[in-house]
């Protein structure tokens, strides 16, 4: 098997006293969708944010797309797709303009801005919106968009923050499929999301708790492990238990 | 690859720009508002003038002088005196704005086909007003000379003085200020709100992860206020230069050379508050404060800073407005190149300087 996307060993970040991720060990293979779970503050957002180079580690170190996060996060940056949930793109440019803003920050040339967007508006039916502004397309549609944004640049590996938040049941399915088509593509998926029936669709999922990783397996692994039918349950004991 | 990041970045900007219109008319309008409205204040406060006249030896020439004062209707007499000394104190209690004193020889120099000589005095403590009491009063001694027999006479001979600010030159001082505030307002402002929104809106964080550098991220948000902050400042000299007629007599490419630095400053400050603030509502409150306040008050655009207290004084060398005024004032009013500016332009290149160092330092900081 070829390198994993992602490799942690003993990832840590301290705010002063306070051990916000705590020696965080784990890989990701290459074309796999992992979830990354956990409650609010138990330390996911610093973790994505050392991974995507944006904060430097304290102890350990991380190795994406095969750039270490703190000696080389351009060389992450470049290799990544990234999608918060909070919204990714600016409401005031139209459709067309968001496409060919992130292609050009990408370093896509005019031409293949020009063949990917097209071709990425059309497999989402947003042709016909190409110049309506963002802010005017439905939300679900708008999360779609968001996404294949993010993979314009044919990242290695696509980080999505909660990217389903607000969106409704149909559309987080559609959602979904593209994840598993992505994925299939061979792009590795690191998604967060407090949806635990999301949690069931990924290959292997960890669950965060306090800063470190309370349980790293498949949903049917960690299930049996726990003796529970669903991961909302394990994720409930887990946290509790912390 | 770059330079094509930095492109889509630089275009991205120019369409929030572009697609904003309220804030973009408000933007370019104004400078226009501002000039004109700052222009017209400046008559409309100097209504009804409160003349003293001190006219030592009175006649019937001297009474058509003062009766000239009284038609225009602008002029109110608030004393008629005899010596210069009994006007001095409506002067120092405020109750008198000019006072036009007149020769005790004023007939006599008439009657001989000499210049007759009167004396305008006016309180300039408030520059601008005193510079438009003046001109009202000199108009009306124009106009009375005029009825002098029908002008073959050599008419009257004017010396004025300015009480509390007697090296006041015009109204002209205020307009290079404006520039100022406006290159101000539009960069740092603008900058501050628009850097604070993609904080807010969270999509500050899409491009930091992003191939994108903080560095251009910075330059991508500021190029286009550039651009916008240079337009106003031609509005503004283009306003002040035909409804106001305020002299440009230095180099026009100096001057825009020197604009942009200022600009430069002002965005680096706008990035500074930016990185500092916590909202968009904070950045803007912020920008004003940090702008604003010392743009107009303790820049020597409004109130002169030689006659500021000593603390106050040494406070104004902090400001940019400060310096850059000094050197739109020498470019505009008085015709001078760098050979005499380089000291102000220095201390603002140092600024600017410092302020970018300062603002990327801190964009770095808060992000990481």
């Amino acid at each position: 098997m070829s390198e994993p996307a992602i490799v942690a060993e003993g990832l840590t970040r301290r705010f002063g006293d306070f051990v916000a991720v705590d020696a965080l060990t784990f890989e990701v293979a290459r074309g796999e969708v992992f979830g990354f779970l956990g409650a609010n503050g138990a330390g996911k957002t610093t973790a994505i944010r050392m991974l995507t180079g944006l904060l430097a580690p304290s102890a350990g170190h991380a190795t994406v797309a095969g750039h270490d996060v703190g000696r080389d996060p351009e060389g992450v940056r470049r290799r990544i797709g990234y999608m918060s949930q909070r919204f990714s793109l600016y409401e005031d440019l139209t459709v067309r303009e968001n496409v060919e803003l992130y292609g050009g920050i990408y370093g896509l040339s005019d031409a293949e801005i020009r063949d990917r967007g097209g071709a990425l508006l059309e497999s989402l039916g947003l042709t016909p919106w190409a110049r309506t502004l963002v802010g005017a397309i439905p939300l679900g549609r708008k999360q779609k968009l968001a996404f294949s944004v993010a993979l314009i640049h044919r990242p290695a590996i696509v980080f999505l923050d909660e990217p389903t938040g607000g969106v409704d049941p149909i559309t987080r399915r559609q959602f979904w499929e593209m994840i598993y088509e992505t994925a299939a593509r061979g792009t590795t998926v690191f998604v967060t999301t407090h949806y635990m029936d999301e949690a069931e669709y990924c290959d292997r999922i960890s669950i965060m708790v306090d800063g470190r990783m309370a349980a790293l397996g498949t949903p049917a692994e960690l299930k049996r492990a726990h003796g529970v039918a669903s991961v909302d349950d394990v994720f409930v004991r887990l946290a509790r238990a912390g | 690859m770059r330079g094509g990041a930095l492109r889509a970045f630089v275009v991205k900007e120019l369409q929030h720009i572009v697609r904003d219109r309220q804030t973009l008319t408000v933007l370019l309008l104004m400078p226009l508002v501002q000039v004109l409205l700052f222009g017209n204040a400046l008559r409309n406060d100097v209504r009804d003038i409160r003349i003293a006249v001190v006219d030592p030896s009175p006649s019937a020439v001297t009474q058509r002088l003062r009766d000239a004062f009284v038609a225009t209707r602008r002029f109110h007499i608030v004393a008629d005196a005899r010596a210069m000394d009994q006007v001095e104190p409506l002067f120092r209690r405020g109750e008198a704005d000019v006072a036009l004193v007149i020769d005790p020889a004023f007939t006599e120099q008439l009657g001989r086909g000499e210049p007759a000589r009167v004396l305008l005095v006016t309180d300039a403590s408030d520059p601008n007003t005193g510079s438009t009491m003046e001109a009202y009063a000199l108009a009306v001694l124009g106009d009375y000379e005029r009825t002098l027999r029908g002008g073959s006479a050599p008419g009257i001979a004017v010396q004025t003085r300015m009480r509390f600010n007697p090296t006041l030159e015009s109204v002209n001082l205020f307009i290079p200020g404006l520039i100022a505030l406006v290159l101000t307002l539009v960069s740092a402002l603008m900058t501050a709100i628009s850097l604070s929104r993609e904080k807010e809106r969270g999509t500050l964080e899409i491009l930091l992860v992003s191939p994108l550098r903080p560095w251009q991220i910075i330059v991508g948000k500021v190029v286009p206020y550039i651009a916008l902050g240079l337009a106003n400042a031609a509005t503004t000299l283009a306003v002040a230069w035909v409804v106001f007629h305020v002299p440009f007599r230095g180099s026009a490419a100096l001057l825009l050379a020197e604009s942009l630095l200022y600009t430069l400053a002002s965005l680096a400050l706008g990035v500074l508050i930016a990185a500092n603030a916590s909202s968009q509502r904070a950045a803007m409150l912020g920008a004003l404060v940090v702008t604003m306040l010392p743009n107009t008050l303790l820049s020597g655009m409004i109130f002169p800073i030689a006659s500021m207290p000593a603390p106050l004084r040494l406070v104004t060398n902090v400001v940019p407005a400060r310096w850059f005024i000094v050197i739109a004032r020498g470019i505009m009013l008085k015709g001078v190149g760098l050979e005499h500016l380089w000291v102000e332009t220095l201390v603002l290149v140092g600024m600017t300087a410092l302020l970018l160092v300062a603002a990327v330092r801190r964009f770095h900081a808060r992000i990481a």
